[in-house]
């Protein structure tokens, strides 16, 4: 299916594997999923590259327990919105930690993984998943 | 320019798992019934407006316009096919309002339609995700449900809904679908059994989702002069507004308010010269069981964080105060995607018709029907009178 194509993650990979998204200079707004025109400033906006710190707090999530094929084995996986410390929010996995002790606010930060196999002789998608800081550090 | 739209006849075709019928036929089949009962001739008709989300992927058809002209031997008339995912219905009947009343055309059918069942459970749910933002969502995991159990799951901790009064929302719509004969579940469902269900989606549950479903409903619309033509009871829409939101959930400042939805049926309602209270029934789009609660809140039947506590009042069952999803809603009269908007509009007709029967709301005037694309990207909304 059209989605499934190589170009289509390949030229993404600046933002899946790096967390590369945009900052307006004009307004100082940070976007992530990167934007080609910032909503609030539109031409008058200066759009330039920022690579996130990969850091945030999960804003709401869910066990998904019935996925469509691509993701089949991997669940149950947990899916999340992630508030990244810049301020825009993105979706993505929450991995190294029990489905259960999954929590709203919960500190988290970016790591990489991978995402998806697109089927027998299709690609596989690398890119962000966030897990929590406090396994990473050992403290909450 | 046309002073008034009128909707002068409505048909659907039987919702549920069509095997035996292709996407033609059922498509044919709504627009059949809504021609026979406008009582109107295909010469007549000068232009089919038809919504469908995703007949390419789900059955490997496109462009339907010419299909349904072609189907309906209506020969030559011009056909507009428009696609707003979930809201595709609800845009091919605003088509048609803005074409007649535009005075382009008098008289047009508008069709909706969706045929699911012709592919794999796990094929329906990656076409479903499409509606989504694909490349940031979808890609990562997120399927439909999963976008809205992130509403769900904001909503009860920032308001208390609980998971019963999800539950009740289901159980509410499927006792209103034992009334409507094309309906795909015609029958009640147990509290317990909803609440026993097991998880798509943590919090939502299998049975808070709609279903899959093939089906089609029609119209016949045509300008208020030609009205009186055909019928002697025609309904009228009083307004007809459209709104967009992101395309990604995770754009929106506040997940558990639908701002297109919001400023759509202000707009409507300041255009009808309504307030919420006029409004005697309401088709509202609950593809999940929390989309209903969120939408009660947004069109402003109950303050922001209160449509659960709506659903525990009864204010909104059958014969409540204001009655929603008297067809069943797409919970159980069925969810095929391109057709819902339209098979909205072909309940509150024959509700203001008076031509509901067992699940008739006594006195119908107004009612409102809000459809909506994706995680409420698109809001469509209409106000129908009489």
């Amino acid at each position: 299916m059209a989605e499934k194509g190589v170009a289509q993650v390949w030229r993404r990979f600046d933002s899946i594997y790096n967390l590369i998204g945009t900052h307006c200079s004009n307004c100082g707004t940070y976007y992530f999923p990167p934007r080609l025109v910032c909503p609030k400033c539109r031409r008058k906006g200066k759009l330039e590259e920022y690579k996130y710190k990969g850091l945030g707090k999960i804003h709401t999530f869910s066990i998904v327990r019935q996925a469509p094929e691509n993701f089949k084995r991997q669940v149950p996986y947990v899916v999340a919105q992630v508030q990244l410390d810049e301020g825009p929010r993105l979706t993505a996995q929450i991995v190294n930690i029990d489905p259960e002790d999954v929590k709203i606010g919960m500190r988290v930060r970016v790591c990489f993984r991978k995402i998806t196999e697109y089927g027998e002789g299709g690609i596989i998608v690398y890119g962000y998943k966030f897990e929590p800081t406090m396994i990473v550090t050992g403290h909450e | 320019m046309s002073d008034r739209v009128a909707i002068v006849g409505v048909g659907m075709s039987k919702f549920g798992e069509l095997w035996e019928k292709s996407l033609r036929e059922i498509t044919l089949e709504a627009g059949m019934y809504a021609i026979f009962d406008a009582d109107v001739q295909g010469k007549e008709i000068d232009a089919i407006s038809i919504g469908n989300m995703s007949a390419g992927r789900f059955t490997g058809q496109e462009h339907l316009g010419a299909l349904a002209v072609d189907m309906g031997g209506l020969g030559n008339i011009p056909a507009y096919s428009v696609e707003a995912a979930c809201a595709s219905g609800g845009a091919a009947v605003r088509q048609a309002y803005m074409s007649i009343k535009s005075g382009e055309h008098d008289v047009m059918l508008v069709l909706g339609c969706e045929k699911m069942s012709d592919v794999s459970q796990s094929e329906a749910m990656d076409t479903i995700s499409v509606a989504s933002d694909m490349d940031w969502e979808g890609m990562f995991g997120a399927t439909f449900p999963a976008l809205y159990a992130f509403i769900a799951r904001r909503h009860m901790m920032e308001y208390g809904t609980t998971d019963e009064q999800m539950g009740k929302v289901a159980v509410k719509n499927h006792y209103n679908a034992q009334f409507n004969p094309w309906a795909q579940f015609q029958r009640a469902l147990p509290l317990k059994v909803v609440m026993n269900s097991g998880m798509l989606a943590d919090p939502i549950r299998v049975l808070h989702s709609s279903p899959i479903t093939d089906g089609a409903a029609g119209l016949v619309m045509c300008s208020e002069e030609r009205a009186k033509e055909f019928t002697d009871n025609p309904v009228f829409v009083d307004a007809s507004t459209q709104a967009t939101a992101s395309l990604a959930l995770h754009d929106r400042k506040d997940i558990c308010t639908m701002d297109s939805v919001v400023l759509s049926s202000r707009r409507a309602l300041e255009r009808a010269n309504l307030s919420i209270e006029d409004i005697d029934v309401f088709e509202l789009h609950d593809s999940f069981t929390i989309s209903e609660i969120v939408l009660t809140e947004d069109v402003g039947l109950a303050k922001k964080g209160e449509g659960g506590k709506l659903v525990d009042e009864g204010i909104t069952e059958l014969k409540g105060e204001f009655p929603v999803n008297t067809s069943g809603g797409l919970k159980a009269r069925g969810h095929p995607i391109g057709a819902t908007g339209v098979a909205q509009i072909v309940e509150l007709a024959l509700q203001l018709r008076g031509d509901a029967e067992k699940r008739q709301v006594e006195g119908a005037e107004k009612a409102m029907a809000v459809n909506i694309g994706g995680t409420g990207a698109t809001s469509i909304v209409h106000i129908l009178g009489r």
